[in-house]
This record gives C-alpha cells, structure tokens and sequence, in this order.
C-alpha cells in the first residue's frame, strides 16, 4: 500500500505546525517513559548496590547439628545435649570445594571465614564484637574494606586487627595500639590495630572486627574448616540460580540473598510498579493525544474522504492511510523522545559512579527500543478509531459539504 | 447502439413516518453507450439524487439498475466500489479536487488507489490528458492555485484517467464562466466523440444541454421528457 503511504506522508506534511507539535507531544511523552525508566532502574541499582553490594550474595554455612540425645529402649527421652552459643558449627570439608565454586560462570569472589562473637578490651573499656577471620588476599572479598580504610592498612596479618571508626573512637583507640580479644569460647588473644575503615553502616562501624583467618582459629579453636563461605557474584539477580548450582554441585547448604530480604524485594517491586503506573499514564496520554489530533484530522477532510470513496477508494484503503498516519506519527515522536530522552541523560554520573545527593539515573536502563515499539503500538491503536470513523464516512453527504 | 445503462422502476425515500420524502418514484431510464446527454429538470426534481444512484455513491430505495450487465442493486460496497473506479467517471460543480496534491496527481488518483502506486504508465496517461486539457503546463502546480476553470478541465481530466464508459457530471459549468463552461463543454463533446465515452449531464443551463444530442427532462421524480 505504497500509495496510502504517500497519502498519509502528504496529509503530515500538509499541516507542517499540527504534525510538528503532535509529534512533540509524543515526544515529550517518551522522554517521560524514558527519563522514569532510567530513574526507576537507576535507583533500584542504587538501593541494591548500597544495601547489598557489601554483603555476600550466596553464603555457605554449616547446619548445626542436631543436639545429642539419650533415649531409654522404651522411647522416653532421658537426656539431651544443650545447643551453647559457644558451639559453632563447621564447614570441615566445604574450603576444597572451593576451586570449583570459584569456576561456576558469574562467581567474582569466593572468601571462607571464621565467625564469632566476642569481647574486645582496651584497658577497662570492653565492647561486645562481632569476629570475622578473613584469609589474608581476601579481605576485600566481599566488604570493600580496601576501600572504606580511612587508617592503616586493611592487610590482615598474624596478630593483627582491624575496626570501623564508630568502635576506635568508642573504645579511644589510635593505630598501633594493641587490645585484647577474648572469643565466645573463653580464648584471648592480643592484636595490634592495623587498620580502621569507615562504611557509613553504623552496625558494621561500631561493632565488626576483622582479624586474620589463622588468629580467628586460635581465638574459636577451629584447627581445620570454616564456619561459613561467602560468595560474590557479578550479577546480584543471579544469587538464587547459582545457589541452586552450588547446592547441586556440592551439597552444601548455599543460600542466596533474597532469602531474609523479602522487605527490600517487596519496596523494590512496589517502585518498580509504582514506576510501570507513571509509564503507562505516559502511554495513555501519547494515546489519547494521537487519537483525537487524529479524530480532527478526520472531521476536517471529511470532504476528500468523499472524493476519494467516489473515485474508488475502499474503505480499506481509507483505513490505511489514517492508521500509517498514527504509526507515522508515533515513530516520530518514538525516536525523537528516544533521542531527547537520551541526550537528557547523557550529563548524568554512569551506574558504577552514582554518588549520594544526585539523581540516580542510568542512561542504560532508558528501554529505549520497548519505548518506541509500544509508542508506535499505541499510536497504531489510537489511530483505528479516527480511521474506522473516516471509512465510514457518506461520500454523498461529504462531498455536498 | 447497445445499452449501456438502465434504470427501471427507481424509487428513493428519505426521511421515515411523516418527514418520509419520496424523490424519485419510479423513474426508468435507458443510456446508450456513446450518448451525450443532458439531464434537465428543476431543483428538487430529483436530478442530483438519479445521479447519485448511478454512479453506485447511494442504493435506491427499490427498482432494478444494470449497467454493463451487472445489477448493481444487489452488489456489496467493495464491489461497487470497484465497479465505479472501473467504469464510471465522475465531474463535479465544485471539481472536488484534492487540494494538498498536484494537478497530476489528483488526475491519476483513480488508477493509482486501484494499482497501491502511481506507476510509470498512469503518469503518462495523466500528462497525456492534462495536454489534452490544455493544462500540460500546470500538470505538477498544486491544485489549490489553479483557476477555476483549470480546477474543472483538472476535474474532467481524472473522471476520464480510467477510460470509464459513463461520466456523471452534476452541473459541471454551474461555477464557471461563460467562456470557461464553453471551453468544458467543448472538451466534453469532443471526449465522446473521439473515444465513444457515454456522458450524462445534469444542468439547468439551456446552452449547455443544447449542446448534448439528448435532452432528459426530469420531474417529480421521474422522466416527463
């Protein structure tokens, strides 16, 4: 239908100041699609990086095992083991499935460590700590702590410890000073501070310490195993796929994220729809705007409808030519707001260098190609009732007009 | 000569109950192909809505109509459609042209919305009947900023673009100047003459009717004459 092509081009471009401002409010209303779609993604990405990007993403830990009990032959209970807090459990064989959990496809990082808890004093200051022994070359694994080191070093030798700042200051501690330690299960150890990082998390500032993966064996008397393996993936939405791939591979207990995080889904789904309702308002518009310019566009050439139909024109035909005007129109205006929509992004910092107190927006989660194809979509639709309302047109009453 | 055209028994209503207006009541009526006729008659006699009728843009109330064997009472929309982009030609008082297209290409609409595309050959013809129109020199002029007489030479050009057997013209030099609707009127006759292009013409000018070889004369809805 090469002709009713041309014909709709021509009724376009015939009224040069209608066509242009229908297409600029399409525009406007894919820029608005785009600019939410780049500041919904972005800001989910925020969220997340800031919330989990520091944390492991699959966990491995030891199941604690069922207490020990004494059954008479009778099946009467007499006697069961108490579960302490000073027992921890133990990943005894997990650390030589390492080497294969670090092959599995999206594993950045994989960091097995010691965990407890414990009392660190400074003189007569004593804090309640939480323990981590990390194996030294790991220590940025999964927290940053390269990164957040505001003192020192974050290189965890033998006797050596690292803290946030909110439990130096706590505790009025300078680096080089040494501390004592003393775990869960009664051991002391002395350390030296070697480090004080800074995360902005006050948990993790003001009571996490680090140490070294051989003093944490010490401090918990664990001469083999760890208590748990952390893993780091390069995609985040990947965590309950490959925690599968790792329960299948090694039977261990690996757990992903999203397990416990059903607060953070449940707000990032209800932005995410939130999001879809301003997108689609946005569509709605874009409809409801080609639709009655259209409409008009039809009342007005009512006349050469009329002539058209008498000079053989079906009402196929007629169909066409209103509805390539609208699919016209909404691939205009689809990549003019596409092109807005983009250069509008270009100034702002890329997804790795969102910064606080700035607009989170990524120019790669515009939906760029789904904005036009639904504008061009929407924009057909729109356009079938004008058309329909021009097919139908009398040419006898509309030539007489 | 055969019968290109007939109409037998035609009755059109409009309007139901008390407002029920019956224009024609049953008007039979037979063209040769190749005549050149006028259809005369006082407004609201019923010359326009015959017309109408016979160019397949309005179904009659009742009574029978064929034309080229085909009863076109009975046909569908598509297929009269189709038929009066084949066979019938139409000129208009007010040419009715497009006015965001050319001369050329309001002449070789006819044949482009039947073919999907202006080919090569429909320009021709179209530049051939503009020549003829003697308005080969506006042929690609935008018919907005045609006279109108040019308007109406324009016009005749497109109802001839298909070689159609009929033209209804429904007062065709009722917008026109002397001069002007004697220049049409020429071109007209000539038309039938040369390529047997059978021409029914409504008008309420003496002159121009006397120009055509018949004369029918429309009253109360059917022929008187």
């Amino acid at each position: 239908m090469l002709y009713a092509l041309k014909i709709a081009t021509r009724y376009l471009t015939a009224s040069k100041s209608q066509t242009s401002l229908l297409v600029l409010g399409v525009a406007v209303g894919v820029f608005i699609f785009i600019f939410m779609s780049a500041l919904i993604g972005g800001l989910a990405e925020f969220i997340l990086s800031r919330t989990v990007g520091d944390i492991s993403h699959v966990t491995i830990t030891a199941e604690d095992r069922d207490p020990a009990i004494l059954i008479r032959l009778d099946g009467h209970v007499l006697a069961v083991t108490e579960r302490g807090s000073a027992r921890t459990a133990t990943l005894a064989e997990a650390v030589t499935f390492i080497p294969l959990i670090e092959t599995i496809p999206g594993v950045v990082a994989v960091s097995p460590q010691i965990t407890g808890a414990g009392f660190l004093t400074r003189g007569a200051q004593v804090a309640q700590v939480s323990v981590t022994g990390l194996e030294p070359g790991r220590e940025s694994a999964i927290l940053d702590l390269d990164g957040y080191i505001t003192q020192g070093s974050a290189r965890l030798g033998s006797g050596l410890i690292v803290l946030g700042e909110t439990l130096a200051d706590d505790l009025s501690l300078r680096m080089g000073q040494t501390l004592r330690l003393q775990s869960s299960t009664g051991v002391s150890a002395v350390l030296t501070l070697s480090g004080i990082y800074d995360t902005g998390n006050g948990m993790i500032d003001g009571s996490s310490i680090y140490v070294g993966l051989s003093t944490a064996r010490t401090l918990f008397g664990l001469p083999q195993g760890v208590t748990r393996i952390e893993i780091k993936l390069a995609d985040l939405n990947a965590a309950d796929a490959t925690a599968l791939r790792i329960r299948a591979l090694t039977g261990l207990d690996a757990v992903p994220w999203t397990d416990g995080a059903e607060q953070l889904m449940e707000a990032l789904n209800a932005q995410a729809q939130t999001g879809y309702f301003l997108k689609s308002f946005a569509l709605i518009t874009i409809v409801i705007g080609v639709a009655s310019a259209l409409l008009l566009s039809t009342y007005r050439r009512r006349p050469e409808i009329g002539i058209m139909r008498a000079m053989g024109a079906g009402r196929g035909f007629v169909i066409f030519v209103f509805v390539t005007q609208g699919a016209l129109i909404g691939l205009m205006g689809g990549l003019s707001g596409a092109a807005l929509g983009y250069l509008a992004l270009l100034p702002f910092p890329s997804r790795d260098a969102f910064e606080a107190g700035t607009l989170p927006m990524d120019i790669t989660q515009g939906s760029y190609g789904l904005a036009i194809t639904l504008t061009v979509i929407g924009a057909i639709l729109a356009s079938i009732l004008p058309a329909r309302a021009a097919a139908r047109v009398d040419p006898v009453t509309a030539i007489g007009q | 000569m055969t019968a290109l055209l007939e109409v037998s028994d035609l009755v059109k209503t409009f309007g139901t109950g008390e407002a029920e207006t019956r224009v024609l009541q049953g008007l039979s009526l037979t063209l040769e192909a190749g005549e050149m006729a006028a259809l005369l008659g006082p407004s609201g006699s019923g010359k326009s809505t015959l017309l109408t009728i016979l160019g397949t843009l309005m179904k009659p109330t009742s009574g029978s109509y064929t034309m080229l064997g085909q009863n076109l009472v009975a046909a569908d929309d598509r297929a009269l459609t189709e038929f009066r982009n084949r066979h019938i030609g139409f000129v208009f008082q007010f040419h009715n042209l497009l006015p965001d297209f050319t001369a050329l290409e309001n002449v070789v609409f006819p044949t482009a919305v039947r073919e999907g595309r202006e080919t090569p050959a429909a320009r021709a013809r179209g530049r051939d009947l503009l020549t003829r129109m003697g308005l080969e020199d506006r042929a690609d002029f935008a018919s907005a900023k045609l006279s109108g007489g040019q308007k109406q030479r324009v016009a005749v050009a497109r109802a001839l673009m298909n070689r159609p057997e009929l033209v209804l013209a429904d007062e065709p030099t009722g917008n026109l100047d002397r001069a002007s609707a004697l220049q049409v009127m020429d071109l007209i006759a000539e038309i039938n003459r040369e390529e047997g292009t059978t021409f029914l013409i409504s008008t309420h000018d003496e002159k121009i009717a006397g120009l055509c070889r018949r004369q029918i004369v429309v009253g109360d809805g059917v022929v008187t004459g």
